[in-house]
């Protein structure tokens, strides 16, 4: 799976958890909080849904780590990678 | 909430219904909610049909009652009701309105009624057995007029400016006639945010546990050892309840907010209270909550969660007479054993009805919730 799928993939799982917002907006490089209205249950639904689709197990400790639609992209690339 | 559309039924006449069956669906300007039914038996007639508009405590239908159930109406054959979403007084109002000539009601809201034009039927009573008082019929004079005034509907009414509206009864209300006083503590929650982070290492991503959780079970429990919080201000006196029943105030897509109730939430598992906290949120805002989760929250509980402020001083949402809020966990210097350094904190807030507790017993609740979360493996 390369990059641009991961990232299509990401953003329809998004868009599950913040139907209202508009995901061609979404500026990749800026925090999602502060774009999308979603608050910690979002978060973990939307994590919980990423888990379920691509089989990434995603450690609690590394939530820090996924703030933006580029980070969060990466971050599955490499597991993909390492896992796959 | 004074009046709801029927918006669908889910049994037909003839169909058996169980106690915690969802019947019906009602739309109100607050929340769509699913009517239970809370006895076992046939649904026989339907008395309101899709898309009429009825007061609450209207009965909706008969249920002919399986033999040996019983309800606290002697009659052979119940009703399911309107449901309230304003939580109405204890207890539940379970087989509706009672049926007019049967209604207890006071002489004196018996003659203002005869004053007002007021029709008895239409009356919801909060007194206690659901007798209606002179306070009652006032409530339905002052809906009949509003009803009257052509203002409302002469202006389309979108859900959000509906929503806005239900919210702005119920707060008016509260600034109105609860007389608040507000306390806040700064608590430590080193503890508890190290176990957390154990905990869900252990744990599945699907069934990790939010920090919110052991604020609701601290709190629930705290509400056990300062039980007049837990409670509803009804007829100039209060009314202690014996179940936890939290009030989660959950914002909505889109703006304006619902706080159903997560039930007995004192004696839940942190599991289980994760996994009925995701569902309560989910259908919330799927509009999809049931007609009991409306109506029986004891204390509501409000968390303004990470991107949140630091601390909320809340209103109370009536009958209730307290609400307890927590800010956004975030790291502040402290002094322990005179060194000063960071730790996670959380302020939680306590509003309280000045006319059921005072400075003393709500510090007392707040220090009972700070205590709790500093042993979170208890919880």
């Amino acid at each position: 799976m390369n990059n641009d799928e991961i990232r299509e993939v990401v953003l329809r799982l998004l868009s599950q958890v913040a139907p209202e917002a508009d995901m061609a907006v979404i500026k990749p490089d800026v925090r999602l909080r502060d774009q999308i209205d979603i608050d910690s249950m979002d978060a973990l639904n939307f994590l919980i849904s990423i888990d379920a689709e691509l089989h990434v197990e995603i450690a609690e400790a590394d939530y820090p780590k996924l703030t933006t639609l580029d980070n969060i992209v990466a971050y599955l690339a490499g597991k993909l990678t390492v896992d796959g | 909430m004074t009046a709801g559309t029927l918006v669908a039924w889910r049994k037909e006449p003839g169909d058996a219904v169980r106690r915690g069956d969802i019947i019906a669906e009602v739309e109100s300007d607050k929340a769509d909610v699913e009517v239970e039914i809370f006895m076992n038996g046939v649904l026989e007639k339907i008395l309101v049909e899709p898309g009429e508009k009825v007061p609450v405590g209207t009965p909706l239908a008969t249920i002919r009652l399986d033999p040996g159930e019983v309800e606290p109406a002697p009659a052979p054959a119940a009703s399911a009701a309107m449901p309230a979403a304003v939580p109405p007084p204890m207890p539940r109002a379970h087989a509706g309105a009672p049926a007019e000539g049967r209604a207890p009601i006071s002489p004196a809201a018996r003659q203002l009624a005869a004053e007002l034009h007021v029709d008895l039927a239409t009356v919801t009573g909060t007194g206690p057995d659901g007798r209606i008082q002179r306070r009652d019929v006032l409530a339905a004079a002052e809906a009949q007029r509003a009803v009257a005034a052509p203002t409302p509907e002469a202006a389309p009414r979108d859900k959000q400016t509906r929503m806005r509206q239900a919210i702005a009864a119920a707060m008016m209300r509260s600034a109105r006639e609860i007389p608040h006083f507000h306390l806040a503590s700064t608590i430590d929650m080193g503890a508890a945010t190290a176990w957390l982070a154990e905990e869900n290492a252990r744990r599945k991503i699907a069934d990790r546990l939010l920090s919110g959780v052991l604020l609701i079970k601290a709190t629930a429990l705290a509400l056990r050892e300062v039980p007049e919080l837990n409670a509803s201000w009804i007829d100039e006196r209060v009314m202690l309840h014996e179940s936890v029943h939290t009030g989660i105030a959950i914002s909505l897509p889109g703006g304006g907010l619902v706080a159903p109730a997560l039930h007995d939430a004192d004696r839940q598992s942190l599991g289980d209270l994760m996994t009925n906290l995701r569902d309560l949120v989910m259908r919330a805002r799927a509009g999809s909550l049931r007609s009991s989760e409306m109506s029986d929250p004891t204390m509501t509980i409000t968390s303004l969660g990470e991107e949140g402020a630091e601390a909320v001083y809340g209103l109370i949402y009536p009958p209730q007479v307290a609400l307890a809020g927590f800010g956004r966990l975030h790291a502040r210097p402290m002094s322990i054993g005179g060194q000063v350094v960071s730790r996670p904190v959380v302020v939680a807030t306590l509003a309280a009805d000045h006319r059921v507790a005072d400075g003393h017993r709500g510090s007392r609740f707040l220090a009972a919730v700070e205590h709790l979360l500093q042993t979170p493996e208890k919880l």
